[in-house]
């Protein structure tokens, strides 16, 4: 395990904390959008302090390239004008409980991380090993291709349904013309 | 000036903060688009949980699993847009408190 360096990893935290309050509590959804980006390039800032290089590019790819012009996309897409998009318009006293909720939660959470003694053992992937073995990625990639070869095929088919549930979902459905009352019946069976 | 090296728990602690802001913003939010921004806030926290953990264990696994919730991630934002714009199709709604087909 090396160290983290203090002065990158506080920048980048404290970008991603900023901007993911303000993801939650704008009212314009595009400007939530592009908070939501700012969280996700710190992330990638903070893989790459930890050592994940290969994690780093595909959050960079995925998260802040595919993923991000999805949203933006349904964004504009749809009426951004709605009142639905003001947090304010959740009852006070709901937004205070679950404010609490989670507040409490989190101190619960930082007591576990803090006080817990480490139970695992580490493993032979420490820095030095992965440099010696080529690097992040090239491990990363022999243990996919050797270990993990099982899951990343099943990944492959799970695309493929998203692909074809997205599609399905998305499609505009025909209005059925009743052109008799055959069809008609017809439609209304099959829908 | 030279701060002390971060703790891992430091960072932990870091990616709670985040899940929790995510959480609220589930909670608070009554935009379905805006919710599925907050969980995929949840999503990243814990991908960085997992980071955290390979980095301090030297083990590869928890960064092959953040390979897997990444894919996973994709899918599931496609899916959730896909009916998000079926939903507006048919209620020209978003709005959570508005989508009440299975009450009436």
């Amino acid at each position: 395990m090396t160290a983290i360096n203090p002065i990158a990893f506080y920048l980048f935290a404290g970008v991603a904390l900023a901007f993911s309050v303000m993801t939650v509590l704008r009212k314009n959804p595009v400007s939530s959008a592009f908070s939501l980006v700012m969280v996700f390039f710190s992330f990638a800032g903070i893989y790459a302090i930890l050592g994940a290089h290969l994690i780093a590019t595909l959050q960079v790819l995925v998260y802040a390239g595919a993923i991000m012009v999805l949203f933006v996309f349904v964004v504009m897409l749809l009426n951004s004008d709605s009142p639905s998009f003001d947090f304010r318009r959740t009852p006070a006293l709901f937004r205070v409980a679950a404010g609490l909720v989670c507040a409490a939660l989190f101190v619960l959470f930082v007591r576990v991380f803090k006080n817990s003694p480490p139970v695992l053992t580490p493993g032979a992937f420490t820095a030095e090993a992965v440099d010696a073995a080529g690097g992040n990625t090239r491990v990363i990639s022999e243990l996919m291709f050797s270990e993990y070869v099982l899951p990343f095929e099943l990944t492959s088919v799970l695309l493929l349904a998203a692909i074809v549930g997205a599609v399905a979902l998305a499609k505009r459905h025909s209005v059925a013309k009743p052109v008799s009352k055959k069809g008609v019946a017809h439609v209304a069976a099959t829908r | 000036m030279s701060l002390p090296p971060v703790e891992p728990w430091v960072v932990l602690a870091f990616s709670a903060a985040i899940f929790f802001v995510g959480l609220f913003g589930l909670l608070v939010r009554r935009n379905l688009l805006i919710i599925l921004m907050s969980i995929e806030l949840m999503l990243n926290a814990v991908n960085l949980t997992y980071v955290t953990f390979s980095h301090q264990l030297s083990s590869m696994a928890g960064q092959m699993s953040v390979f897997f919730i990444i894919t996973v991630a994709a899918a599931e934002s496609a899916v959730g847009l896909g009916l998000v714009i079926a939903l507006y199709r048919t209620l020209k709604t978003v709005d959570t408190d508005e989508i009440t087909l299975l009450k009436d």
